[in-house]
């Protein structure tokens, strides 16, 4: 083999595909083309290992307007000739090296991928998983990650409306950083991302072309940090007011019809956008690496074609509409140039100058092989899907209050306002549920619509139960959405895993995604759009299984939204769903891990009973039935009923509970189906109906009242202790 | 009455502008790019918010030598009407249109918040639809919020009821908690001598339907509306 085994693991490809790459172009590749396969055939741009589970995830909705892997984002039709436009993108391994600038860029990216079709990015939300703040190398992550959104976000005028922060050792060298953007865009502006046309042209705008971020896509996002390399150099660096230039030129071309398509740069930079582009629309592309702006002198064709220079975009331009194209970019101060044209011959060919550094065909440069692995459950999950409830004593009546307030202080459960705050979260004028209720609400200007948006995903249940996890993960973003009253659309999913050339890995990818097709298809909730991030990994360490699931649901009517505080002195307390205190629910829960430093315990969800709440919950929204509505999720009861409490600083009293079972299951355990409402006494009855209709048990729990939690024999706590803790628990471990 | 939004490479809330205007006061807006040099037309212009040239040197540094600034204190000095919101406050001063300069925030954070400002004088045309005392629930959203000015400049501010909002409780009164920023004095606007430029840190335009939980914004356009 004329190829060294260096320049392979250089671009990640093994000895077979090398092999598969030299009988598919009947000769041996060059340097080039070796560095354009390597990067199209990584896991990150060509999903070698995840396509086939990917493909069972179910796509359709008469709603979808663009499928999964079809554009840069999947989009739906709200109605009134409106589009949503949505992505999940990870950032993780950038975030890990240079915290800072490797979450601003994921924003970038993330951002670029929405407003290449048109759509005007209107909310963003963070995903994050780090390792503990007792770890200042921890602390620092944080620390750069929030400043990075923050400093990025902020100067785009995009409103951060919201995410999830979890804390578990498995993330402490490997944190996740999943950034969400969702677009708006009228149907008929909607852009593809298509190179079409024989005799259009490319022209690349934006930044100039540096050695920043080479190999990002085959390096740093799809392998593991097994090697102590210098890897800083891979990370880019961002650069926030370019890309809000860029976010109002593209839009004002999207208006035009002089353009036949537009992408963005992302992984793996003008080789994958110019590469896919032509995929998409059938034909071939000429790029001359001479014609494109360099930051730096001395840069050879492969690291042009490789280099991630941040805010960068291609855009195909209809022959003779140039000079009007460049006139608009030129109005906003940015470089454009026509480095290449679109071919009919499926070819992509790449120039230096007249000498040609690359030819291969596209449909061979975007067809990586797909593997599909038999793997079996590894054992050790069955000892950890296990668990003993007895083994632990159960907690005694006097401790449940200071129970409470140090789980409502440890940083899984306390408020994120520290964060949030640094997040312009109200630009726009459209965000009518700010960060902290289960989900955010942004209304629809010109209609009465609202959209209603989260991200969920429970990564100690995936760890010890893919499966279940998966399950749970669709149900909790669904539960979530239907407490504000949301209609859900569309799912984004981001799949954060381990090495899937490992057989453990492998095989709890495919059981979560397994889990959520099933949640998918019971709720009727379409995946439009989604990212993979494999090779989390450290020194044979992998991460949870953290699936992240974006989504988005319809709120017909903004004035019925609703939100998890309780809102009126006097409202009637009851839980919805779930009402029998199982021991078991106490399974890898927060109290388990947080009290007992155990995680164990198999979840459990039932997807039927799961339907008929949340169609309950919404049903009840809608008719005005209750005033608040909130996710009964980590810490269980006693952590929900605190924080409707503090959310608007009213308190609770409970009525006479007779508590069967063990006492941290029924206040801490964390039973799914679960939502915990207030409404008004008058609406009582009302609700209880509507309950019964659903067969949803509807417990009447108390009433919102006073200054204080009280929960009858049990806990006693003023709103100040409370609120000490779960406002200011985070700030504390920081 | 007509408004004129001024547009910056970098600025963003020129659109919550525009939209508070146009579509909830229903008054005649334009928007007006920065190298627009004829601003004749206009009654009052707006500086939205935003990160004009990225914020890049100091925030408010570079959009002082957009053409427009030039036709902008021409604009003023004809006695006509100039809001500088958040980012526009900071070019209002580092152009010299206000005394003083945004310093970064105490706590070294960005910060997006729910606000309540008291209007200390409300015997100007900005403020004029106001209750004497009358505090105002709107938002800000700076890393750069922090008012400064030397001492001869704030007895000047001071003794000329120039402060025209001050950071205070939801009940008026004025505390270090109630400061986002740590402004000198709380201040969270003032006005320039003649009494027809103001900056703030505050979003009005960001307070002006229920909706969205305030329309105290409302107050400060309707006092701007009123006047001509």
């Amino acid at each position: 083999m004329p190829v060294s085994k260096e320049a392979l693991d250089e671009v990640a490809l093994s000895e077979k595909e090398y092999q598969l790459i030299v009988e598919k172009l009947g000769r041996e590749p060059s340097d080039v083309e070796l560095g354009l396969f390597g990067s199209l055939w990584s896991e990150h741009c060509g999903y070698k290992h995840s396509k086939a589970l990917l493909r069972q995830l179910p796509s359709k909705s008469k709603r979808l307007l663009v499928k999964p892997g079809e554009e840069n984002a999947g989009a739906v039709d709200i109605g009134d000739g409106l589009v949503i436009v949505m992505k999940i993108e990870s950032h993780n391994h950038p975030s890990a090296i240079e915290p800072y600038q490797g979450a601003a860029t994921g924003v970038g990216g993330i951002v670029r991928d929405i407003f290449t079709m048109g759509a005007r990015p209107i909310a963003l939300m963070n995903s994050l998983r780090f390792g503990p703040l007792t770890d200042p190398h921890n602390r620092y992550l944080f620390g750069g990650v929030v400043g990075g959104i923050a400093g990025y976000g902020n100067c785009l005028g995009i409103p951060d409306v919201g995410g999830e922060i979890f804390f578990a050792d498995c993330y402490s060298a490997n944190p996740l950083v999943n950034a969400l953007c969702l677009g708006i865009a009228e149907a008929k502006n909607l852009v593809r991302a298509r190179a079409y046309g024989e005799g259009n042209l490319l022209m690349l705008v934006g930044a100039d072309t540096g050695r920043d971020g080479l190999h990002g896509a085959s390096g740093l996002a799809s392998r593991t940090f097994e090697e102590e390399r210098e890897l800083r150099s891979t990370v880019q660096v961002g650069n926030p007011f370019l890309e809000k230039l860029l976010i109002e030129a593209c839009l004002e071309l999207a208006k035009t019809d002089w353009i036949t398509g537009m992408q963005d740069l992302g992984a793996a930079g003008l080789t994958s956008s110019a590469v896919e582009s032509a995929a998409r629309g059938g034909g071939g592309i000429e790029i001359d690496v001479l014609k494109v702006p360099r930051r730096e002198k001395g840069m050879t064709p492969y690291e042009v074609m490789l280099s991630e220079s941040q805010e960068r975009m291609l855009v195909v331009v209809k022959k003779g509409y140039e000079n009007k194209v460049k006139a608009l970019f030129d109005r906003w101060e940015l470089r454009s140039d026509i480095i290449g044209k679109v071919t009919g011959d499926g070819i992509a060919r790449i120039r230096e100058g007249k000498k040609v550094v690359a030819e291969a065909p596209v449909n061979v440069l975007t067809s990586p092989p797909i593997y599909r692995r038999r793997v079996r459950k590894p054992e050790w999950l069955n000892k950890l899907q296990v668990f003993d409830v007895n083994a632990i004593p159960d907690l005694p009546r006097k401790k449940a209050g200071s129970t409470l307030l140090r789980l409502l202080a440890s940083p899984n459960i306390a408020s994120k306002r520290c964060v949030y705050r640094q997040y312009d979260h109200q630009v726009g004028n459209n965000t009518v549920v700010l960060p902290g209720s289960d989900a955010a609400v942004l209304r629809i200007k010109g209609t009465r619509k609202a959209i209603s948006l989260t991200t969920d995903g429970n990564a100690r249940y995936c760890y010890v139960n893919p499966y279940i996890g998966g399950v749970i993960a669709v149900a909790e973003a669904a539960r979530n959405l239907a407490c504000s009253g949301a209609q859900p659309l569309a799912i984004t999913d981001c799949l954060n895993f381990g090495n899937p050339e490992k057989d453990d890995a492998y095989y709890q990818l495919k059981e979560c995604i397994n889990g959520m097709v099933r949640a998918c298809r019971e709720l009727k909730i379409p995946v439009i759009s989604g990212n993979v991030s494999l090779y989390n990994e450290t020194k044979g360490e992998a991460i949870y299984p953290t699936p992240v699931i974006g989504m988005v649901g319809l709120i017909d009517d903004v004035a019925k939204h609703c939100i998890s505080g309780f809102k009126n002195e006097g409202d009637l307390v009851f839980l919805l769903g779930d009402s029998q205190t199982v021991d078991s629910s106490i399974g890898s829960s927060e109290y388990l891990d947080l009290i007992h430093g155990i995680i164990k315990g198999n979840p459990y969800i039932d997807l039927g009973m799961e339907r008929r709440l949340q169609r309950c919950c919404l049903e009840a929204i809608r008719q005005g039935l209750i005033n608040s509505a909130h996710d009964c999720s980590e810490g269980g009861l006693g952590v929900t009923i605190a924080e409707s409490c503090l959310a608007n600083g009213l308190g609770f009293a409970s009525s006479d509970w007779k508590l069967e079972g063990r006492l941290d299951a029924a206040l801490f355990g964390e039973a799914q189906s679960r939502i915990i409402v207030s409404a008004a006494p008058r609406s009582a009855w009302k609700l209880e109906r509507l309950a019964a209709r659903y067969q949803i048990a509807a417990k009447r729990l108390g009433a919102v009242c006073g200054k204080r939690l009280i929960i009858k024999g049990y806990i006693d706590l003023s709103l100040k202790e409370l609120g000490d803790a779960w406002w200011g628990g985070l700030e504390k471990s920081l | 009455m007509k408004f004129g939004i001024i547009i910056f490479p970098g600025t963003w809330s020129d659109r919550d502008c525009h939209y508070a205007l146009s579509d909830i006061l229903k008054q005649k807006v334009d928007y007006i790019w920065h190298k627009e040099t004829n601003l004749s037309k206009y009654d009052c212009i707006i500086l939205p918010g935003g990160f004009s040239y990225g914020d890049y040197l100091r925030p408010g540094a570079i959009a002082r030598f957009s053409p427009v600034m030039s036709s902008l204190e021409h604009f003023a000095s004809r006695g006509k009407l100039v809001i500088g919101i958040c980012n526009g406050f900071q070019v209002l001063c580092e152009s010299g249109l206000l005394p003083g300069i945004l310093l970064r925030n105490d706590h070294l954070e960005y910060r997006c918040q729910w606000t309540y400002i008291k209007a200390e004088n409300t015997s100007t045309i900005f403020t004029s639809k106001c209750q004497n005392g009358q505090v105002l629930k709107i938002p800000v959203s700076h890393y750069e919020g922090r008012y400064y000015a030397d001492d001869a400049t704030l007895a000047e501010l001071e003794n000329n009821k120039r402060v025209i909002f001050r950071y205070s409780t939801s009940t008026g009164k004025i505390t270090e908690s109630a400061n986002p920023n740590g402004s000198l004095r709380n201040i969270a606007g003032i006005m320039n001598k003649r009494g027809n430029v103001l900056g703030m840190m505050p979003h009005p335009e960001r307070a002006c339907e229920p909706l969205l939980a305030s329309s105290d914004g409302n107050t400060i356009w309707e006092s701007i509306i009123a006047s001509i």
